[in-house]
């Protein structure tokens, strides 16, 4: 087993030059000069442009640029926003843990319901719940986030006044020293009220990024344990008697998980493509807005620097999925 | 089931948190999130308002609510008679905040005065490089060469020499990059190895003190006890970062927030009719104007210019493009400005007329490109339908107009060549209230080439310019730059389009708010009645 954990890290470390080069050279791709966008209507003078390229270092060469970056980020400096001056660990650090908190309960959210659903769809096939299921399922894969995050924020703290609007907790609850996961700071913090609130908070944003996530898994389960019904050994259990309930949750769906787990993987990366519209809706001051503040900038150091971690983390999802399949499945292991 | 559960865990948690936004706490959905905490460093609105308006203050300031000035930490200043001298007597007994690790030992005096300009003036100043140093404002508003020296006099007497006179000096030291920063908060920091920490946890003398921010969701401010001027009416002032314009208007009227900017223009009417919300307007600091390249020709001929100039048509701009938040523009400069020449007639909307002037001018099968920002601004929400509309326009008249865009730095830059092809869309928000800083940055000869996206240097127009640059008395001064609106309408080097009409909706208990046309929003006098 460890043997195959290492042969998987071994690929992480070329994929991660791979990604500090995409991410250097992707935002330099993009048309628009930053010191030019900062600058605005105002303009300005040519000895402080030169003075600013000088001061950011795009005087020198690009190879010698791309290798300050790289020696940075080994050392573990992302290097510093151009707009807010800080360094770009400090940002991310400060908005990761709402991104975290959002993706983690809309995953949970979304396999909660995704699972279940599939197996009942795929034990009850063709009949009246598997293709009201589907059908819904198809829906909510095509939704476009922007109009129905509205939709929800309209029907339900407009209309109905039952949730929030946007934001994390409500205003009146302060924390002097959080850590960014508001669940946990609102509970540890003993204010009466903070832990609702912030559940509260969090009700539809989790809803409307684990939709799409949510469809995807409902529909993967459904046909991952059909193909997996289909087999001889599911028939023999069948044969010998024993309990549909036993058949399904332990024979079936256990071979059934490994395209959902996969699903479930490659859903993160959904997720956090996801965030960047969910956040921005409902406030939530992650990392997904963060970035696309930045693009618009030509923020250089927070855009590589952001989506380098957030590479890093989809490739420790996926590491982590692979050691997952090796734990269901010890054939993989053994490959 | 669970969805079940989940809501109705959230009626519970509403039912807790009912009736939020408390008397004593002012909450305004800001549009974004502030750059940073140091308004010299930076030349965004959103910016301003979380740092120099509620934290700072300036030796002069601005009266909210108009573009005139008033006494501020100076209590009063004296012009020598060449206009070179500039003597301000600073006011006694204004404290500093404190927070964490700062604990002011002194009250404001001229260290302070001299500090706040030399860290943006001289090399040699240990704060000219934190923090980035790009002191944008500064060096856009022409500081570094119009200032010869600032001396201390005495502890509270400080005297700017300058190198040229300048009349709109004092309304500069009134801008925000001019917020008087604390020395010995500066040094204390300087000392301690974080010297970021003024541009992260802002210390002034301001009506409200900083408390917390979290970036890209709250700020947090608590009244200033020991305020030099009026306290605040609020005991604590809640900024909830809201870039959604649609949620944003969901908070207002969920009683979520008190006050929001920006809403939809297509919003307002639905505001306006809701018996909770009070929606306050005025006409913005700025223009959205169409610059001919008047280096080109036929575009060298100010006579082809007002014929196109009379084939668009205002209206059906202002109609669609600004829904309704949008004022035709006759001058350069806006209504709310003093000096605004009202007795200028625009040029009629008339196609025919446009037409006949072009064929007596022996222009024939005229082209052009119409450059369309690729950016919102309040000026001009959505530039693309605007050129879209006058394509239309122009083709009334027979002439061909093709419509092109560029990324927005690309934009800017390729739009200040002299040998630019087309007339570009574009637009000025106000600094500092000054004529000279619509007139003279957008138009004078100085310009051409940046700025003066026209490229129009026209003698007479500038000279006036020079001339009124050089008094000191307001009403002179008016005066000349009512002559230049007009010398500007004859020739035409612009289409002045729209200014923008600022809406302000907040919640009914909210009272004493004032409409401030240079864009800032200003909450010390604004109080909340239940």
């Amino acid at each position: 087993m460890l043997r195959y954990v290492f042969s998987r890290l071994a690929t992480f470390l070329p994929t991660f030059i791979g990604v500090t080069l995409i991410s250097f050279a992707f935002i330099r791709v993009l048309p628009g000069d930053p010191i030019v966008v900062m600058a605005g209507e105002r303009g300005l003078t040519q000895e402080r442009y030169d003075e600013l390229v000088r001061q950011f270092g795009f005087d020198r060469p690009i190879l010698a640029q791309y290798w300050d970056y790289l020696t940075g980020v080994l050392q573990g400096d992302l290097g510093t926003s151009f707009v807010t001056k800080r360094p770009v660990w400090d940002e991310f650090f400060a908005l990761f843990p709402a991104t975290l908190e959002l993706s983690l309960c809309a995953m949970v959210f979304a396999v909660v319901l995704g699972l279940p659903a599939g197996v009942i769809a795929a034990v009850n096939r063709g009949k009246f719940f598997d293709r009201a299921l589907m059908s819904t399922a198809l829906v909510g894969y095509s939704m476009p986030i922007f109009w129905w995050a509205l939709l929800l924020i309209i029907v339900f703290s407009g209309n109905l006044g039952w949730t929030p609007v946007s934001g994390r907790i409500d205003l009146i609850y302060y924390f002097p020293d959080p850590t960014g996961f508001m669940l946990w700071d609102s509970l540890v913090s003993g204010q009466s009220g903070a832990f609702a609130s912030a559940a509260s908070h969090l009700i539809l944003p989790t809803i409307v990024l684990g939709t799409i996530p949510l469809a995807v898994i409902a529909r993967q389960t459904r046909s991952a344990m059909l193909e997996v019904l289909g087999e001889d050994y599911i028939r023999t259990a069948r044969a010998k008697g024993l309990p549909p309930a036993r058949i399904n949750g332990l024979h079936a769906l256990r071979n059934a998980l490994i395209p959902v787990i996969t699903v479930i993987g490659l859903s993160v990366g959904t997720l956090l493509a996801g965030a960047i519209l969910t956040e921005t809706i409902f406030s939530w001051p992650g990392i997904g807005k963060w970035m696309v503040d930045s693009i618009f900038r030509r923020d250089y150091p927070v855009v590589q620097g952001g989506l380098l971690l957030i590479a890093v983390m989809v490739m420790i999802v996926n590491l982590t999925v692979d050691v997952l399949y090796g734990l269901i499945n010890p054939k993989i292991r053994k490959r | 089931m669970s969805l079940k559960k989940l809501l109705a865990a959230g009626v519970a948690a509403a039912a807790l948190t009912a009736g939020a936004a408390q008397a004593q706490s002012l909450v305004y959905c800001s549009e974004g999130s502030p750059e940073g905490f140091d308004p010299a460093l930076y030349t965004s609105g959103t910016t301003f308002d979380a740092s120099s308006h509620p934290v700072y203050n300036q030796l002069v300031q601005f009266v909210t609510g108009t573009t005139n000035t008033e006494p501020g930490l100076a209590e009063s200043y004296e012009v020598s008679d060449d206009g070179l001298e500039y003597t301000f007597k600073l006011r006694p007994g204004v404290k500093f905040h404190s927070n964490d690790q700062f604990t002011p030992t002194r009250d404001f005096n001229a260290d302070d005065v001299i500090f706040t300009f030399e860290r943006q003036w001289k090399d040699d100043n240990p704060y000219h490089t934190v923090s980035g140093g790009s002191w944008e404002y500064f060096e856009s508003m022409s500081m570094p060469d119009l200032l010869d020296s600032i001396e201390k006099v005495d502890d509270m007497t400080v005297k700017f020499k300058l190198t040229r006179p300048e009349a709109a000096f004092i309304a500069n030291l009134a801008m925000d990059f001019a917020s008087i920063m604390s020395k010995e908060y500066a040094d204390a920091m300087l000392d301690a190895g974080t010297p970021e920490m003024l541009n992260q946890q802002p210390i002034g003398t301001g009506p409200f003190t900083f408390q917390a921010y979290q970036k890209d969701a709250v700020i947090r401010y608590l009244r200033n006890a020991d305020y030099w001027g009026d306290p605040a009416k609020v005991e604590s002032l809640i900024f909830a970062i809201t870039p959604d314009a649609s949620v944003r208007y969901q908070k207002l009227q969920a009683g979520e927030c008190h006050v929001m900017p920006y809403p939809n223009p297509a919003d307002v009417q639905a505001m306006k009719d809701n018996p909770d919300i009070n929606v306050m307007q005025q006409e913005g600091l700025n223009v959205g104007y169409l610059a001919y390249n008047t280096q080109m020709a036929p575009f060298d001929n100010p006579k082809v210019r007002k014929a196109l100039n009379m084939a668009i048509d205002k209206q059906a701009i202002i109609d669609v493009v600004f829904q309704g938040s949008g004022q035709a523009a006759k001058n350069p400069i806006p209504p709310t400005m003093w000096s605004y020449n009202d007795a200028i007639e625009d040029d009629p909307y008339d196609p025919e007329a446009a037409k006949a002037m072009l064929e007596e001018e022996g222009v024939t099968d005229l082209s052009l490109k119409i450059w369309a920002m690729p950016v919102q601004r309040p000026y001009n929400p959505n530039a693309r339908r605007m050129a879209e509309l006058m394509q239309e326009d122009f083709a009334q008249i027979g002439v061909d107009a093709e419509i092109v865009s560029y990324e927005w730095g690309e934009y800017l830059e390729r739009s200040k060549a002299e040998d630019r092809d087309g007339a570009v869309l574009l637009g000025w928000t106000g600094d500092n209230g000054d004529p000279d800083n619509f007139l003279g940055v957008l138009l004078g000869c100085d310009g051409v080439g940046s700025a003066n996206r026209a490229q129009w240097c026209n003698e007479e127009f500038d000279d006036i310019l020079v001339r009124a640059r050089q008094l000191t008395d307001q009403d002179e001064r008016a005066k000349l730059y009512e002559e230049a609106q007009v010398i500007f309408k004859e020739q035409a080097p612009w289409a002045t389009i729209a200014h923008s009409v600022v809406f302000m909706p907040m919640r009914n208990e909210v009272q004493g708010y004032v409409v401030h046309p240079l864009g800032g929003h200003i909450f010390d006098d604004v109080s909340i009645e239940e």
